[in-house]
């Protein structure tokens, strides 16, 4: 850009601005976006910003955010006039309301609204050994203290159970299954034409995908961390989606994929503003359904609800959500952390309402629970149809 | 037909044979052709992915050549597969004493070569590079989009019998996905982006005046306008611009020019695919057409 000869820093400037907001922003992009740059004319604001949109964005939902880091950095509109003065020296953030509020989001700059649970008495080291741990396993996360957390994570990241697979489209060889007329050809056109040995092949298998729904509403905050590190040791290892709701749905799953698990909490309690609030069940599952289904559900998923069935919404709407779910998930497993206390009946409005669609109801309040789960989530059948 | 040379021309083109886009596909085609990288175009269904490359061939001169994805797609199916019926054929009608070194040189040629999609996009004598639509690469799994990452770095393909083939010149590569699944980042990172939303209003009525011409300028306009707000109604599938196309085609091959409300619910099915969608609209179908006439 012989004419702008200021304009490539300042480019690199606002790749680097994209970078802390999340989005992928790497040297490719910056050439992509660099060269672009010299077929449009950049005295056209609209153009200038699609050309960096098209370069820099690769996904729909950085759109928003990018959309947000423009107006800051180019702001105002006119690219020539003031390209890449910062703001928030002279002028205020020349952001719509919506916009800002996708920024900061992305910069993480709301207060934290998860609370940790600090737990500051000091607990003797138990000596680690079998019967400790068969302790920890069968106590109630809520009794759990801070130290005994750390404890629980390492057991749950190191469960044993996967994810059963199931049969895919694409087909690899095997001694037995249908016969691959490829692969015989071919030998034959070496054995002159002869049919000399039978090729077969058989579906390929792959782990089904998993999507958690987790509720951290008021009701469920004791156990919103414990089941936030259950989350993300499964994320770790198996095909993960997982959601967390109160009053609205929030996608999780980019947060969780941090190696490091306080990161990923301190992510995810960033990216979450309604943690411990009301429960909207039946809300937050027609959101899912609408907004998320088509998107996460295919190659017959499983689809993991865990909340206590305390809901403030319309059990009807509730029902109908769940009965659309469950034709479109491979099987609906309900988790409910109350169902190990001793008399507990799942009579609430929620539980009511949900149960009759729920392929499963298992309890999810120990370490051992969570395995039971694995156990059977491991058993799960090849087959696609099975209902 | 030469390339276009500005967003301008590209927009114009794209109007003159019907497709009404916005400007930021057309800068993104625009530099999609300028900087040689392939296009991703996402969005829901029926918001005219596809049909934005269909088109671009030919505003481009160019031929349009289509691999659509499906779960288990191999290189069989998308790039090469020997003729192995017709090998097996001509070994078998070889006379005994033929050399075999030969004959063997002889069917593995590319006269035994059943040419797939990506090979021919690769490995063609066009006067103008074709435009490779991938269409619903979402659809496909994991493999076969670490094939397409090495194919469309080097656009380049080996095949053990003949040797590489080099394309001789670029396709114009144009990806689609409905978001099914996420597509990797490595594959989109080779890629420019663009992100096709629903049309505003102005927008919808003016794509169905230019796609459903039988339909009369008011219809297209209440149609455009129902459909506007469906889409504000928290739907299981909500409809797209194909939809609407349908709908007000159906509506105009029913004789109608306007609305109403016993035209709209027995026709909701143009533009509803979910029972309990159609069931929950039905209730309230005088409202919106109320609605719709007024917009």
């Amino acid at each position: 850009m012989p004419d702008r000869p200021d304009l490539l820093p300042r480019l690199g400037a606002f790749a680097r601005l994209l970078h802390d907001a999340g989005l992928e922003a790497g040297p490719r992009r910056l050439t992509d976006a660099t060269r672009a740059l010299t077929f449009i004319d950049i005295k056209k604001e609209a153009d200038f910003r699609s050309a960096l949109r098209t370069a820099f964005v690769s996904r729909k939902d950085d759109i928003a955010t990018f959309e947000a880091a423009f107006d800051i950095f180019w702001a105002p509109p006119n690219p020539r006039a003031t390209a890449g003065v910062m703001p928030g020296r002279t002028r205020s953030l020349p952001l719509s309301p919506e916009r800002a509020v996708v920024w900061s989001n992305a910069l993480g700059l709301s207060s934290s609204q998860m609370n940790r649970q600090q737990d500051t008495s000091i607990v003797p080291e138990t000596s680690s050994g079998y019967s400790a741990e068969e302790l920890l396993r069968h106590k109630d996360f809520d009794a759990m203290t801070w130290q005994e957390t750390e404890q629980v994570r390492r057991l749950l990241e190191q469960a044993p159970w996967r994810v059963a697979e199931r049969r895919t489209r694409r087909l690899r060889s095997a001694r037995s299954g249908s016969i691959d007329l490829r692969r015989t050809a071919r030998h034959a056109i070496r054995s002159s034409g002869e049919l000399v040995r039978l090729f077969r092949r058989r579906p390929r298998l792959r782990r089904r995908p998993l999507v958690l729904v987790c509720d951290v509403s008021g009701s469920m905050e004791r156990y919103s961390r414990l089941l936030m590190i259950f989350a993300h040791a499964i994320a770790r290892r198996e095909d993960l989606e997982a959601f967390v709701f109160s009053t609205r749905l929030t996608r999780i799953t980019r947060l969780l994929r941090q190696r490091d698990l306080d990161r990923a909490l301190a992510s995810v309690s960033k990216g979450v503003h309604d943690f411990s609030g009301g429960t909207r069940i039946g809300d937050a599952l027609a959101d899912f359904n609408r907004h998320w289904a088509r998107r996460v559900l295919g190659h017959g998923a499983v689809v993991i609800i865990i909340s206590d069935g305390w809901d403030r919404g319309d059990p009807s709407q509730l029902t109908a959500e769940l009965m659309h779910l469950r034709r479109s998930a491979h099987r609906l497993i309900w988790l409910n952390p109350l169902l190990g206390s001793k008399g507990y009946e799942p009579l609430t409005r929620g539980m009511v309402a949900a149960l009759p669609y729920c392929d499963d109801f298992l309890a999810a309040h120990n370490v051992q629970a969570l395995d039971d789960l694995g156990r059977m989530l491991a058993g799960l059948d090849r087959r696609s149809a099975r209902r | 037909m030469t390339a276009p040379a500005s967003i301008d021309e590209v927009e114009r083109r794209l109007r003159e044979r019907r497709y009404i886009g916005d400007r930021g596909l057309a800068t993104s085609i625009f530099l999609a052709l300028k900087l040689e990288k392939p296009l991703f175009i996402e969005g829901e269904a029926g918001v005219g992915k596809t049909e934005a490359a269909k088109v671009m061939a030919e505003v481009l001169g160019a031929r349009l050549i289509r691999l659509q994805c499906y779960e288990g797609i191999d290189l069989a199916h998308a790039v090469y597969e020997w003729n192995y019926p017709r090998q097996l054929l001509h070994i078998r009608l070889l006379g005994e004493g033929e050399d075999r070194r030969t004959a063997e040189r002889e069917i593995f040629s590319s006269e035994f070569l059943l040419r797939r999609p990506l090979l021919d996009a690769i490995d063609n004598d066009d006067p103008t590079p074709p435009v490779l639509l991938i269409d619903e690469i979402d659809r496909s799994d994991e493999e076969f989009e670490a094939f397409l990452l090495e194919l469309l770095s080097d656009f380049q393909v080996s095949i053990p019998e003949i040797g590489t083939i080099k394309a001789k010149q670029t396709p114009f590569v144009v990806i689609t996905s409905n978001r099914t699944r996420e597509v990797h980042d490595a594959l989109k990172r080779r890629c420019l982006y663009h992100w096709i939303d629903y049309p505003n209003l102005e927008k919808e009525v003016e794509i169905v005046r230019a796609r459903a011409p039988e339909a009369a300028e008011g219809l297209a306009r209440e149609v455009a306008a129902l459909v506007q707000g469906l889409r504000s109604m928290e739907l299981y599938k909500v409809p797209g611009v194909a939809e609407t196309l349908d709908w007000a085609r159906s509506l105009a091959a029913l004789g109608a020019t306007r609305i109403d409300a016993a035209l709209v619910d027995a026709t909701l099915g143009a533009a509803l695919k979910y029972q309990e969608d159609l069931e929950r609209i039905r209730e309230q179908v005088p409202a919106l057409v109320e609605k719709a006439r007024g917009a």
